[in-house]
């Protein structure tokens, strides 16, 4: 990506990240949570935010794994951070939602279990990428391709394994003035992965290019 | 470059104690009673137990503007610690 457009989608994110407050205040209050629903429109797109940074991750780490690409696998990496950031998001959020609207914290339901499980999958991901020494860029992939596998059955989850928590039949079913604030954070936080993850990108890139120059260095 | 690997051991931990912090309701202690009579309406729940929406709201929302702003400033950080780094080599290289 050009300097000129990575500054353009830079400061569109972050328009939309600072009028995002204004449209979650615009919208309709939820009749029986009342205010704590609005953590809503930060929670589920940071979970969708996740859902995609895994995705993204999974497929970068399989052309990696089967096609050997160095770009795949620093799309990998810099998906697998985003990741574990939206993920936090979400597991933090959550039960401040939880604490009002259910009474608890916490239940080791099968939604929210499964989702601290595909967060501790994409800590273990980057702990190995870190400390794993040469090799551990293909069994991160392959820790990646299992995380991508889990997102499915976590998002059905809710609907096979009744819960507390509600089901994937919210967010169809919002009404107008709700529907437009909740889109329009989901684009931010998609927004927010497409910069970050670039500037994530360029950062592994000139790590590459350090490492290049030093072993230059070393022969020359 | 140290310091991530500790945020890292840091985050672990804290999931970890919170799982366990909340231990009980993984069913190795059997309730005292059906679980569904422990639930009540909201507005049974007496005031004193009532929790105020905002400051939970208010905790979501700033955590969300903190870790996302602290990621961009890790970011940040990083990429000039490396490009100093690469500027330096390329120099000596060329020299």
């Amino acid at each position: 990506m050009k300097q000129q457009q990575f500054g353009a989608l830079l400061v569109l994110t972050a328009v939309m990240f600072v009028l995002a407050p204004v449209m979650i205040a615009r919208a309709p209050y939820e009749s029986t949570m009342g205010l704590v629903q609005k953590i809503f429109y930060f929670h589920v797109p940071a979970w969708f935010g996740m859902f995609l940074a895994i995705f993204v991750c999974g497929i970068a780490s399989a052309l990696h794994l089967f096609k050997e690409k160095r770009v795949a696998d620093r799309l990998a990496l810099a998906s697998a951070e985003l990741a574990t950031l939206f993920g936090v998001i979400g597991l933090v959020t959550g039960p401040l939602w939880g604490r009002k609207s259910w009474g608890v914290w916490w239940q080791w339901d099968a939604r929210l279990t499964m989702a601290i499980i595909l967060e501790l999958i994409f800590v273990a991901y980057l702990l190995l990428r870190k400390y794993g020494g040469p090799g551990s860029d293909k069994l991160a992939g392959g820790l990646a391709l299992f995380g991508m596998a889990n997102v499915p059955f976590l998002y059905i989850s809710v609907n096979v394994w009744r819960t507390i928590h509600p089901r994937t039949s919210v967010v169809p079913t919002l009404v107008p003035g709700m529907f437009g604030a909740f889109w329009w954070c989901v684009a931010a936080f998609i927004l927010l992965f497409v910069v970050v993850v670039t500037a994530r990108i360029r950062l592994e890139e000139q790590r590459a290019e350090l490492d290049r120059l030093h072993l230059a260095l070393e022969d020359g | 470059m140290r310091s991530s690997g500790y945020w890292f051991v840091v985050l672990v931990v804290v999931l970890i104690v919170g799982a366990a912090g909340d231990v009980h309701s993984l069913g190795f202690t059997q309730p005292q009673q059906p679980a569904q009579d422990e639930f009540i309406p909201l507005d049974q729940v007496p005031p004193e137990d009532q929790l105020p929406a905002a400051p939970l709201l208010i905790t979501a929302y700033a955590f969300v503007w903190v870790s996302v702003f602290g990621y961009l400033w890790s970011i940040w950080r990083r990429l000039s610690t490396v490009e100093k780094e690469l500027s330096e080599l390329s120099r000596r290289n060329e020299e």
